[in-house]
């Protein structure tokens, strides 16, 4: 039973990394560019996709890898400049009308150039197996990986965040958004730096689950729900929020999913916890977001300022 | 020419016209999935519907055929608009397509109340072949508990003790727990139901199988997820441990991505490629002319959905109308089947062999599915004992 925690723990971790990478980018965009962004969900799609393609190319995944990630910044910088930079004044609806408008465009892009079977991401032969991490007990590399990437990336943004000028910048962008304009920084520039870095962090995160779960068409949709879910509970603008959130809400659909069948057979029949079980684990971080919403609106962190 | 020599003749071309255009066409409605992670199997299904009219050059019983198709996006409330459309607007006299088995639920009542006749190409719900069986609905496929009893039964024969098994949470994925359960002799150690369509990361309920410690894995995970749910199988190190068994989760669509972690894996099926019967290989050559591709047991289904309705409009000689004598002509199956003899039961749903079928590496290098093993012979499900319809 240990070593079963201890594993589930660890596909808690490993989901919440992920959906990280996904919210940080989220967020940055929404407390600092005021964008609801619904199209973040595409450039994660876009990264899975690009890394098939360029994994097929170079034969390497590190490869495709390394250059889906440039090659995704890039498509979220131009995707900044051509559709995005004219919604930063207009009301909240117009820009989610357009973001979604964005989302049927890049799918249908994406059935054009690669059709509508999806790609396969194959791992190198040092990435697929497992490994034991206590005596006898095996956990894929590759989760692995992500959970060493997923960490790495979230000392990277504390790093950049907290410690350099851009993270300055990106802070104050958070809080006042007018004074660091009339301060005479480029806010143009600044927010398609961050837009780009957040299309990245979604490319990483959406190349990184394109082994797990294939790239697919659409793929983007359902994760950027939960990611949404994340930066609501973390606190919109908080990249220390979404770190936790990311955390809490994978461990909670991990554990529940693990743990929730056997819960309710404590007091239901099998086949009705069978089938209780995975709705009401599906339904938990909801309940948790609503949960935070009645007792702190602001969210767990609240970018100071806000 | 005079107004009255122009109106005549306007009168005469529209009398040529009228009886052809009041039953000139055979209106076939294809409600399927064209869109998302499983528009491939939609797809599949359209092109064996589309060689099955070339092959009929087009013509049932000597009269045109109009195929309508519609998207039901994988959504039971989508399927069922789409249904009413074809009915109420459209006016086919036949529906077919329908995959998944909740949408063919939320959308075979609209059928029958319209009298109009709903052939399923692949999804067969329990209740459709039990309590809700009807004369207006006939299955070209299967019940789905019967390819994984058929896969419990194997499972037998290789003397395996303990089994887990894992599902999506819907309609079709308790029909399968269910089929394997009845014929499996051993121990059900573990079964895992996963929120669907959208769940398609199983780290946790595969950790589970992992210390469950079973002989077996059983899994049932159609369309995209079954490549997802193979690959992560792989990725976690289990195929040492417990061996992979599966129905409808390894075809010819999900092969292609897939690759080698299919190598080996056992699964059962109604169709395999290489069955020795002359439809079957006319078919398997033509499509692959055709599409350049292999085709799948989907697509096999619909090809022999689509000779079903030809065998029957033939035998009432293009009157579409006399409903009692299409129905007559359905339940005789008048058809060459590519899965062979074809014939069905008193619920309408066929009688038909189940085979074990292996991926196999080709000499070619390429990855193909082989049978193995025949494990029922003209196996009846079931359900049909719960259908009040006789005849």
């Amino acid at each position: 039973m240990t070593i079963l925690i201890l594993e589930q723990s660890l596909n808690g971790l490993q989901l919440g990394l992920l959906l990280f990478l996904l919210a940080a980018g989220l967020t940055l965009v929404f407390g600092i560019m005021d964008l609801v962004n619904l199209a973040h969900g595409s450039m994660y799609m876009i990264g899975a996709f690009l890394a098939a393609t360029f994994a097929g190319w170079t034969d390497s995944f590190i490869l495709g890898a390394l250059l889906a990630l440039p090659a995704t910044l890039l498509v979220g910088i131009v995707t900044e400049m051509i559709c995005l930079r004219t919604l930063y004044p207009r009301d909240h609806l117009d820009q989610v009308l357009a973001t979604f408008g964005l989302i049927l465009f890049f799918n249908e892009a994406v059935r054009l150039i690669w059709g509508p079977a999806g790609m396969s991401l194959p791992l190198p032969q040092f990435l697929s197996t497992s490994v034991e991490i206590l005596p006898d007990v095996r956990y894929p590399t590759y989760r692995l990986s992500i959970i060493g990437v997923g960490l790495a990336v979230a000392v990277f943004l504390y790093v950049l965040v907290q410690r350099t000028r851009l993270g300055m910048l990106i802070r104050a962008g958070a809080s006042n958004r007018e004074m660091i304009g009339a301060l005479g920084i480029d806010i143009k520039l600044l927010y398609t730096l961050v837009f780009g870095l957040g299309a990245a962090l979604a490319a990483l995160a959406g190349l990184m689950a394109a082994p797990i779960l294939t790239a697919q068409i659409g793929m983007g949709e359902n994760i950027l729900i939960l990611s949404f879910v994340v930066i609501v509970i973390g606190g919109i603008g908080s990249i220390r929020g979404a770190f936790v959130a990311a955390l809490i809400v994978g461990m909670i659909d991990t554990v529940g999913r693990a743990f929730l069948p056997e819960l309710l057979r404590l007091f239901l029949d099998r086949a009705a916890a069978a089938t209780a079980a995975p709705a009401i684990s599906s339904m938990l971080i909801y309940m948790l977001m609503a949960a935070i919403l009645v007792l702190r609106p602001q969210g767990l962190f609240p970018a100071p300022g806000k | 020419m005079n107004k009255t020599t122009l109106l005549c003749f306007t009168a005469a071309l529209a009398l040529m016209a009228g009886p052809a255009l009041g039953q000139v066409k055979v209106k076939i409605g294809f409600v399927n999935t064209f869109s998302g992670p499983n528009a491939t199997i939609g797809n599949d299904m359209r092109d064996a519907f589309e060689l099955a009219l070339d092959h009929l050059g087009r013509k049932m019983g000597g009269v045109d055929v109009e195929a309508i198709y519609e998207d039901d996006q994988q959504k039971p409330d989508v399927g069922k608009q789409k249904t009413e459309k074809l009915i109420q607007s459209d006016k086919v006299n036949f529906l077919t397509g329908y995959i998944w088995s909740n949408v063919l639920l939320a959308s075979v009542k609209s059928a029958i109340d319209s009298q109009t006749f709903l052939i399923s190409g692949n999804a067969g719900p329990s209740q459709l072949a039990g309590e809700l069986c009807n004369p207006y609905f006939f299955s070209a496929s299967w019940q789905n508990d019967q390819t994984p009893m058929a896969m419990g039964e194997a499972l037998n024969q290789r003397g395996i003790k303990k089994i887990f098994i894992m599902a999506p949470n819907y309609a079709a994925g308790k029909d399968m727990a269910a089929g394997v359960k009845s014929t499996f002799k051993g121990e059900v150690v573990g079964e895992e139901y996963t929120k669907w369509p959208d769940q398609l990361d199983f780290s946790a309920e595969l950790s589970k199988v992992r210390a469950a410690r079973p002989d077996a894995l059983f899994v049932f995970y159609p369309g995209a997820a079954g490549v997802q749910i193979l690959n992560q199988y792989i990725q976690a190190g289990l195929k040492a441990q417990v061996p992979f068994y599966s129905a409808y989760t390894i075809d010819a669509i999900t092969l292609p991505l897939q690759k080698d972690n299919a190598l080996g894996a056992l699964g059962t099926q109604s169709w395999v490629n290489d069955l020795q019967n002359d439809a079957n290989k006319k078919f398997v050559a033509d499509f692959r002319k055709k599409y350049n591709r292999m085709p799948s047991f989907y697509a096999a289904q619909q090809y022999d959905a689509v000779m079903l309705i030809d065998s029957a409009v033939r035998s009432v000689k293009g009157a579409l109308g006399d409903k009692d004598g299409i129905r007559a002509a359905l339940r005789k199956a008048d058809f060459k089947s590519v899965r062979g003899e074809f014939k069905f039961n008193q619920n309408h749903f066929p009688i038909q062999n189940f085979y074990l079928q292996e991926t196999v590496r080709e000499a070619s290098g390429e990855l193909n599915l082989k049978t193995i093993a025949t494990v029922f012979k003209d196996h009846k499900d079931l359900h049909q004992p719960k259908c009040q319809m006789k005849w």
